[in-house]
């Protein structure tokens, strides 16, 4: 066994956590910032921090993950960053080149109190920005919420720093995609597309983590929001933030600060979900739904029909990122699955649970937020035996010992590939989760199944 | 991407023009101290090469493969042992990032063998604890660790916000001891920022596993041949295959330092009378307070290679001066080099003549030259992430290293001889004879020496200096790790990892050596970088046969 030491009994634990459900807000930041065109990431602390989230990015995504780093000393530590970051600044711009450095804060840089908005202003000062580039900061220190919230953060940046209202009414709306994979976010824009309506998406990821090989390494690659779309949401009809935690607190600033109404949805994964997205967007833009997305939502809805007794009362239990979750637990729960357990490491707030209770009743055992991790998640599924487990690739320890099938899914999924190029958002992505749950669980049968009752037409 | 250059013809390129190129781009201040880093190979008499500048800060902003304190500390050297409690004290971040990802195998003795690796432990300090201090939680994190887990020993790990804040792990430790003295705690004070690289870390890790582990079991193993081996991480089980090869050779390995090892070989690694080193960054701290203090010579090896593996078994062998064990050598590397030659022949006809680029770690960018050596490949170019002159220029250099402040912050232990354990293990008669056989002790000759001139050495390689060295030499095949591989591949050219090995190994030892031509004869003449472009690239004239749109 590889987690051999895992007792199923419960233990009360309130300082050590064991196998972490979630990791550090500046990889979050990071991540989003890659979602911006000519954009060069900046993490302001030690260099340690740049190359661990620069790796693991990179064994999620198999591209290449660009960013910078303060690389305090212990002397930075002392005196504070300020001499660091406006000498990154300086050599970035005349090494790399990009039109915008998106910093991060980290711990080391929050504990000392650096004031960023400061010292970009005396980089400025000092003649370090050329004209026309631009740096923006989000802050996002690493004790504080997680990943999902540090996405959350850099995206609300980009707002506080870029877009304006200039009264000039445009005829697109915003969309907010949260923290998904360059391949979902596609996806939106394509469903979006369909409809017949026009808009922007920031951050946006794909052609960036997700490029072609085409014999030249680009530093910057054509995807990512341009600047002046950020700039010019501002001035756009209507912001539609997908996913509470990562995509609520831009979408929040851009209705203060530049008057743009917003409207808050689940990540569009699952039926429903997609349903919920396909409707709003119809509201809003005034069209209707063309033949063609009806079609793949009659798809949709015809394999789920074709399936369900593989589904019915299946049991599962779930470890990921809160948007992720509530959307994926409507739909499993739509499916006939049984929902057994929830596990964030993110703290999603008593709303989160609210939201997973309405789908699946009070049964279900919901833990979010500190103390919530893969090892407690670990002993309830000793406890329960559920016949799936969702999860990343940590999970997979837990699925080997307990011999359990694996879903993975959300971040991060390093012994994989295909969820940089095959969504799991909208109707097809849907048809794609369909297509992983009845492979798992349908293997899994084959395997077990005794010779007489083996199976050639399921 | 365009076609590829030979061996002879990358030799002619004017090293000294490609540096101006590089440093044309920079800023004033940084081209001045990357030409100090950038360095032309000239070996001289007495293997005196140029001085590299290295164990320098990195400069901010630039684009560097390095890592921090705690990641040479915790990922690095305490990783890989498998029943030391390790608990990360600070966010919950790095204590993540560390997660398995180093690939460290580890092989407990049986199903119900204690290994701790597969477990991420970490006080994910919030908030109240950066304003109030995270002792109080440190302290409970090690108490539900101890009740749950029931280990031997614990490790504390501090992050960067521990040391600002004022936590002292090693009062906690302490403490904690008293309460459980059944458990031997230790903290490190490893806080990223500590020191200019991972390099900091490890220095920082040596010395507290040599004043609270080493020495504190007497558990002598049988055998007439005991050696540790230091500085060997069994990344992707390169330690196995050692361990195959020495116990074949009638060796008692005594524990290595720290792949696939566990906390009593460490306790007792003192009664052993040999230390090899196979990594030298990261462990000699290790290799000569344990001279110090117990009286255990040191001698550099490298298993990375076959003849390299063989050579060193031969130096194990003439240390301990036995007829029987020499024959013994002799007769498991006549038996292991026939399948190795083998493979080696066959591959090296589709390799020969290709180049090779190396930038990784402190050590492997020296020991890899080896195994390209041996299937033909030449080195062009190579260099350390995080590696001291020492290591470049050979330890002759020590006393002329200038230590700057990042380093004077880290603690250097004074080690006295062990009032009752000391116990030098060669007499007079022995060390002239080793002497006599050309065996040095306590040396490293450092990576320059051995490679040819006009190679370009560059510590802590950037991203910007990468680009040129490919545009300008377009290797065969470029070294280094993770965050450099897709960036690499890209521009068409193959980078083989070689922190992680792409998942793949063991390349240690004989069968190692097999795994790596394999490995790079399929990558310098893999198939897909071909078709990068399509047909209709290669040739764009429009041909036509019909004509769809009139």
């Amino acid at each position: 066994m590889l987690l051999r030491h895992t007792p199923q009994e419960l233990a009360e634990r309130t300082a050590l956590t064991v196998n972490p459900a979630k990791t550090c807000q500046p990889l979050g930041a990071m991540y989003a910032a890659l979602g911006i065109h000519n954009c060069l990431p900046h993490s302001h602390g030690s260099q340690g921090c740049c190359a661990y989230h620069r790796s693991a990015l990179t064994r999620h995504y198999k591209d290449p993950i660009m960013a910078t780093t303060s690389s305090f000393t212990e002397g930075a530590s002392v005196f504070g960053g300020q001499a660091n970051l406006v000498e990154s600044i300086n050599n970035i711009f005349t090494i790399y080149g990009p039109d915008i450095i998106a910093v991060h804060t980290t711990c080391l840089s929050e504990v000392i109190g650096d004031d960023l908005k400061q010292i970009i202003n005396k980089a400025i000062a000092d003649g370090k920005v050329p004209e026309g580039k631009r740096v923006i900061h989000t802050n996002t220190p690493s004790f504080k919420g997680s990943h999902v919230t540090g996405f959350a953060n850099m995206t609300q940046s980009m707002v506080q720093y870029l877009s304006e209202n200039t009264d000039r009414k445009l005829n697109l709306i915003n969309i907010i995609p949260g923290f998904v994979e360059p391949s979902d976010m596609t996806e939106i824009k394509r469903i979006v597309s369909e409809m017949g309506i026009k808009s922007i998406m920031f951050p946006d990821t794909s052609g960036v983590v997700n490029s072609p090989l085409d014999g030249k390494f680009h530093m910057y690659p054509k995807g990512g929001t341009p600047i002046t779309d950020i700039i010019s949401a501002g001035n756009n009809r209507f912001t539609l933030a997908l996913g509470r935690i990562a995509s609520l607190p831009a979408a929040q600033l851009l209705d203060t600060k530049c008057k743009v109404p917003y409207k808050l949805v689940d990540l569009p994964i699952g039926l429903r979900a997609t349903d919920t997205l396909i409707d709003t967007l119809r509201k809003i833009a005034g069209v209707s739904v063309p033949e063609s997305l009806m079609a793949e939502r009659g798809q949709l809805v015809d394999v789920i029909t074709d399936n369900s007794q593989y589904f019915y009362r299946k049991k599962v239990a779930l470890v990921g990122d809160p948007d992720h979750l509530v959307s994926v637990t409507q739909f499993l729960a739509d499916l006939g699955m049984n929902i057994l357990l929830i596990v964030t490491g993110t703290p999603a707030g008593p709303k989160f649970e609210r939201r997973i209770r309405e789908f699946t009743g009070d049964n279900v055992v919901v833990k979010c937020g500190l103390g919530a991790d893969l090892f407690q998640f670990h002993q309830f599924i000793k406890q329960e035996k559920p016949d799936l487990i969702f999860g990343n690739t940590y999970a997979k320890y837990i699925a080997r010992d307990e011999d359990i099938p694996l879903i993975r899914m959300g971040f991060p999924i390093y012994d994989r590939v295909g969820h940089q190029y095959f969504p799991i958002v909208g109707y097809c992505g849907a048809l794609r989760l369909i297509e992983k749950i009845l492979t798992a669980l349908l293997d899994r049968q084959d395997r077990d199944a005794p010779e007489e009752s083996f199976e050639l037409v399921m | 991407m365009t076609a590829k250059i030979d061996n002879t013809t990358a030799m002619r390129i004017d090293s000294a023009e490609v540096k101006e190129e590089m440093l044309k781009k920079y800023p004033v201040k940084v081209a001045r101290r990357r030409s100090k880093q950038i360095v032309v190979n000239k070996v001289e008499e007495n293997d005196v090469v140029p001085e590299i500048l290295s164990n320098t800060r990195t400069i901010p902003g630039i684009l560097t493969m390095r890592g921090c304190a705690y990641a040479g500390c915790k990922g690095v050297v305490l990783g890989p042992t498998r029943d030391i409690l390790q608990i990360t004290h600070g966010p919950i971040g790095c204590g993540f990032y560390s997660w398995l990802t180093r690939r460290n195998q580890t092989r407990p003795k049986d199903e119900t063998g204690t290994n701790f690796m597969p477990y991420a432990m970490s006080t994910d300090m919030q908030e109240e604890e950066i304003i109030f201090g995270g002792e109080k939680k440190l302290k409970k994190a090690i108490q539900e660790a101890i009740e749950l887990f029931h280990p031997k020993a614990i490790g504390v790990f501090s992050t960067c916000p521990v040391g600002l804040i004022g936590d002292d792990v090693h009062a906690v430790a302490r403490e904690m001891e008293e309460r459980y003295p059944d458990v031997n705690i230790f903290g490190f004070s490893c806080e990223g920022y500590k020191g200019v690289s991972q390099s900091a870390g490890h220095h920082v890790a040596n010395n507290k596993v040599f004043t609270d582990v080493v020495g504190q079991i007497e558990a002598p193993k049988d055998g007439k041949f005991r050696f540790n081996i230091l500085g060997e991480y069994n990344i992707g089980g390169d330690a196995f295959e050692i361990e195959r090869i020495t116990d074949k050779c009638g060796l008692t390995l005594h524990s290595t330092f720290s792949g696939n090892s566990e906390y009593v070989d460490f306790a007792s690694a003192h009664t052993a009378d040999l230390n090899v080193l196979m990594c030298h960054r990261s462990i000699n701290y290790m290799a000569e307070m344990m001279e110090k203090r117990y009286g255990i010579p040191w001698i550099k090896i490298n298993f990375i290679g076959a003849n390299a593996t063989a050579k060193s078994l031969r130096k194990i062998a003439a240390y301990f001066g036995d007829q029987t064990l020499i024959d013994t050598v002799e007769k498991v590397i006549a038996e292991e080099m026939v399948e190795t030659e083998k493979v080696r022949e066959e591959v090296r006809a589709r390799c020969e003549g290709k180049l090779a680029m190396l930038f990784v770690g402190g050590s492997r960018a020296h020991h890899y030259q080896e195994l390209f050596t041996e299937i033909g490949m030449k080195t062009i170019s190579a260099g350390y992430e995080f590696a001291h002159r020492d290591d470049y220029e050979g330890r002759k250099v020590i006393p002329d290293i200038v230590i700057d402040a990042d380093t004077r912050n880290i603690e250097e232990l004074t080690v006295e001889a062990d009032a009752t354990r000391y116990r030098p293990r060669k007499d007079e008669t022995e060390l002239k004879r080793l002497a006599k056989e050309g065996l040095t002790l306590s040396y490293y000759p450092g990576m320059m020496p051995e490679m040819e001139n006009n190679t370009f050495v560059i510590d802590d390689l950037n991203h910007h200096e990468t680009e040129i060295l490919i545009e300008k030499y377009k290797p065969d095949v470029f070294c280094a790790g993770i965050k450099e591989k897709y960036v690499i591949q890209k521009g068409g050219i193959p980078l083989k990892q070689l922190h992680s090995y792409d998942y793949s190994g063991p390349y240690a030892g004989f069968k190692g050596a097999i795994n790596f031509y394999q490995e790079i004869d399929r990558i310098v003449n893999s198939r897909i970088f071909r078709f990068v472009k399509a047909p209709w690239q290669e040739s764009p004239e429009l041909a036509g046969s019909y004509a769809w749109n009139k």
